[in-house]
């Protein structure tokens, strides 16, 4: 009786540890943060702004309207940036949303010939030198986009911008 | 062409499989003596793989990027050794690479065991062909390194350069002859446990296939620590990341069981205990072949994966699993012997040993799978890195040390300490010397001062035993002596590392009290199939000693990547390591200094282990 | 006495060597207990990604500010979870992860026990 015990309840470990693995199998190995954003407050930080010599700007001053923003982290030297570039044109004609870049890492002749020649949906710039405001967002690569209202971050993409993600964000702000 | 032969001969290798266990089931019923027929198959079928083998070399030779895996992981420019190195550095040509193994070792196993009985050899064939032949479906079916792509292509898309690497190109063979030699104690040990053939000369002679795959995989985990640090430039040599993970288990547990089977030799004892440890061997390197290839976990040594690859592992792991259960549970008598030894005796310490193995064993094995159990129950994901293994497994370590000092001198069932005299009074050397060394120089005193009395402790008694013992005992002195030195030169490491990272622009110094870096100049180079740029620093330490260090950048032309090769220079006592980074969009570079003191200690103490081995092996009349 | 002399020879040695450890040792610490997000199987002391330079960088202001290590790392949980962290933490997540290798070894010692000592009388 003790024996059969063992014997089936040593069948049913390995069974169940079967089962994990198998289950296991079919999830990424990839970790990405969780994207559920449960509409939490936005950072508080203090940028400056791009290409003007030490004016700082604030959180709270950028953000300070009822209306919808987005904010994109992006930077010249990214090449996904420049495929969700037509998307950032297409959002900046929509009224009740205002982009605003985070000039990643970035060095400012590049960057201002990057605007030049692809043209400028934002309509501030905040530049991020040593990357340390996109840590506050919580963001870690670039492009990464934030859709914002009333102070509260309410969806996160992460990665460019694509069709799906520009019929969510215009579905959300109408 | 070569592919074509290659996959052709695959094929009939597998048919080969089948002839094989055909002859094998006749001969176990039929006749009384061993088919000589069979070893003269087996050697065409290890034939036929190697043709096979041969095959993908010299497509990769050739480059002929009409075949997938020369396609995805060669390039015309890369130097010839890299060329075939690069035949086993990618999934399906590293599977073809054990596959040939698992075939030559039956082979030389057949060839060896003439003594034994008909019915053992045999058995131990047809379980070795299961696997043979579950590896062969799953290199033909998923991952068949003989795919051919039309049109063909005019370039390949280059091996990633931080494989392309001395110690990385012979790591994957040596390797795998450990894994692979697992094998072989996995099949011989369910033959000999279904024959009730388990004897105290069976162990004696599965003594030396234990000690083989040993001596490889011991080698193995050395050659990829020296890959990590020489050419992933963090200065580290273990990173408990899980490809090491999984390299470590199966030698713990290979370590473990050559300890038992030294018993089982003596005392015909622990029968039970030889059989399981002999199981988890093996199964532990094919679970470790699961996990990396199957992509289930994160590393940074990640294979293209493949979920269907995964599964088929998957399943063919759980299959012999659920064999060597059948058979253990079956047909295995547990032998209620007297377990009549005192507790002051070599059994008591080799059991002692065993159990703190199993211990680092499971720490291992928990740190490394419970991510993968805790998402798929909560689908909440953590991390498990270094901090875990060394919270459970150092403490843990100086009981251990202390056991394997005194272990050795103790004799079968019954013993007494002598030389009680030398055994305080190495204690107290060893608590002296480590108290002197971290109270001069180091923070976290407690812990480190016991932990370094131990190793001091074993490196003492083991050194005594050299002198005094002298060539008896060799090899098992050798390989305990190694090990006190792995830990000390591992621990001493750890303590007295020192780094500086900075950023310099050319021409610029960066000073402390301590040491000047003083950035002079860069160069660059063209080589066949990278650029390079070299940088020179010069390093002044508080003698006025100047020594010039010029880590690398090299910019891949195929696959374009920048890797960044560190600039050592290694002496008995430290080494010094150097490496240069770039970073976006400045042009400032990121430099990273270390000094690590004995460096070298920690590969020479390592071959010693294995020497120790060796030595083992090849002596004839040895230890009693 | 061999090796007494031996050893006096590397404490000598040693006073060279080790005298530079810095004031960034805990730093390098935490840099060390940080899984990087973009190479995923590094910590964020072995990456040179930029998000890693750029943890290094806020780490290094976050201790200037004054926080210990603990609020670094809490800090750090919030934004990208308890993910990046090398070290888990003990929660009810991972009770099974610290606890069962300890209870495996209790258990691996207790059956020792029960057959070589127990049984023999």
């Amino acid at each position: 009786m003790k024996t059969k015990i063992f014997y089936s309840s040593l069948i049913a470990f390995f069974c169940i540890l079967f089962f994990i693995f198998y289950k296991g199998l079919q999830n990424t190995n990839i970790y990405t943060p969780n994207l559920e954003t449960h509409d939490k407050d936005i950072p508080n930080f203090n940028a400056k702004i791009f290409s003007q010599k030490d004016k700082v700007v604030s959180s709270n001053e950028i953000f300070n309207n009822d209306k919808f923003y987005l904010l994109n982290i992006w930077a010249s030297w990214c090449m996904p940036c420049r495929d969700e570039h037509p998307f950032l044109i297409n959002l900046s004609n929509q009224n009740n949303l205002e982009i605003v870049g985070l000039n990643y890492k970035d060095n400012n002749k590049n960057a201002k010939f990057f605007l030049e020649k692809l043209t400028n949906p934002y309509k501030t710039i905040i530049s991020d030198k040593e990357g340390l405001i996109a840590i506050e967002w919580g963001a870690y690569g670039v492009p990464e986009s934030f859709l914002i209202n009333k102070k509260k971050i309410i969806k996160r993409f992460i990665g460019p911008l694509n069709k799906d993600s520009l019929f969510e964000i215009k579905s959300i702000i109408k | 062409m070569a592919s074509l032969i290659g996959f052709y001969s695959l094929i009939f290798g597998l048919c080969l499989s089948l002839i094989i266990v055909f002859f094998s089931i006749k001969n176990f019923r039929n006749s009384s003596i061993f088919d000589k027929k069979i070893i003269s198959l087996t050697f065409f079928q290890f034939f036929f793989v190697s043709l096979s083998f041969f095959g993908l070399i010299f497509s990769f030779i050739n480059s002929d990027f009409s075949n997938e895996t020369v396609f995805n992981h060669s390039h015309t420019t890369k130097p010839l050794f890299y060329k075939i190195s690069g035949t086993w550095g990618n999934h399906e040509g590293s599977l073809l690479l054990w596959l040939l193994v698992l075939t030559l070792f039956i082979f030389l196993f057949l060839l060896k065991t003439k003594k034994q009985t008909k019915q053992y050899r045999n058995l131990t064939l047809l379980i070795q062909q299961i696997i043979i032949i579950g590896f062969f479906i799953f290199l033909i079916k998923t991952s068949s390194p003989f795919n051919y792509i039309f049109p063909v292509p005019m370039e390949g898309l280059g091996l990633n350069p931080i494989l392309q690497d001395p110690a990385l190109a012979i790591h994957p063979p040596i390797l795998y002859l450990g894994y692979v030699g697992s094998s072989i104690i996995f099949s011989s040990t369910l033959a000999a446990t279904s024959l009730n053939y388990i004897s105290k000369e069976w162990a004696k002679h599965i003594k030396k296939w234990v000690l083989v795959s040993w001596i490889f995989l011991t080698l193995g985990i050395l050659l990829g620590s020296i890959w990590a640090y020489y050419e992933l430039g963090w200065g580290g040599f273990w990173f408990w990341d899980p490809v090491e993970n999984v390299s470590l288990m199966p030698w713990l547990a290979l370590t473990t069981l050559f300890h038992c089977i030294l018993i089982l030799e003596k005392r015909l004892i622990l029968t039970s205990w030889v059989i399981i440890l002999s199981i988890s061997t093996f199964t532990l390197s094919m679970c470790g072949t699961f996990l990396v290839r199957s992509g289930i976990l994160n590393s940074v040594h990640t294979f293209a994966n493949d979920p269907e690859r995964g599964l088929f592992i998957l399943i063919f792991l759980f299959g012999l699993i659920f064999l060597s259960i059948f058979i253990f549970l079956f047909f295995h008598k547990s032998d209620e012997k007297n377990y009549n030894f005192f507790w002051l005796s070599k059994e008591t310490s080799i059991l002692i040993n065993n159990w703190f193995m199993m211990y680092f064993l499971t720490v291992i094995l928990i740190g490394t799978l419970y991510p993968i159990f805790l998402e798929v129950i909560s689908s909440e994901k953590i991390s498990v890195g270094p901090p875990f293994y060394n919270k459970l497994i150092i403490p843990f370590l100086i009981p251990f040390l202390f056991v394997m000092a005194i272990g050795p001198k103790l004799k079968w069932i019954n013993s007494d300490l002598e030389n009680k005299f030398f055994l305080v009074l190495f204690l107290i050397i060893s608590i002296l010397i480590s108290y002197f060394i971290i109270k001069n120089f180091n923070g976290d005193f407690l812990i480190n001062t016991i932990l370094l009395s131990s190793a001091f402790y074993l490196f003492f008694s083991t050194s005594k035993d050299f002198l005094v013992r002298g060539f008896k005992n060799l090899s098992q002195n050798l390989a305990h002596f190694g090990f006190s030195l792995l830990i000390l030169s591992i621990l001493l490491n750890n303590i007295f590392s020192t780094e500086i990272i900075t950023n310099l622009k050319i021409g610029e110094t960066f000073q402390s009290e301590k040491i000047k870096i003083n950035f002079e100049s860069i160069k660059s180079k063209n080589i066949k199939n990278y650029d390079v740029i070299i940088g020179k620093f010069n390093i002044k330490n508080l003698n006025n000693n100047i020594e010039v260090l010029k880590p690398e950048l090299r910019i891949y032309n195929q696959p374009n990547i920048v890797t960044s090769e560190a600039d050592i220079k290694t002496n008995l006592f430290t080494d010094k390591f150097m490496t240069m980074n770039l970073v976006q969009n400045q042009d400032y570079f990121n430099i990273r200094y270390q000094n690590k003191p004995f460096m070298i200690w920690i590969w020479l103490s390592v071959l010693l282990i294995s020497f120790g081995g060796i030595i083992s092996l090849f002596n004839k009349r040895n230890e009693n | 006495m061999k090796f007494l002399k031996y050893i006096i020879i590397l404490l000598f040695v040693f006073k060279f060597n080790v005298s530079m450890a810095s004031d960034n040792d805990l730093q390098l610490k935490i840099t060390k207990n940080l899984r990087c997000l973009i190479c995923q199987g590094q910590s964020v002391y072995d990456s040179d990604s930029e998000f890693a330079n750029s943890l290094k960088l806020l780490i290094e202001m976050k201790l200037n500010e004054g926080l210990t290590e603990k609020q670094i790392y809490e800090f750090l949980k919030n934004k990208y979870g308890e993910w990046i962290l090398y070290d888990p933490e003990f929660n009810k997540n991972t009770y099974f992860l610290w606890l069962l290798p300890i209870l495996m070894f209790l258990i691996g010692g207790a059956i020792m026990f029960k057959i070589f000592i127990i049984k023999k009388n």
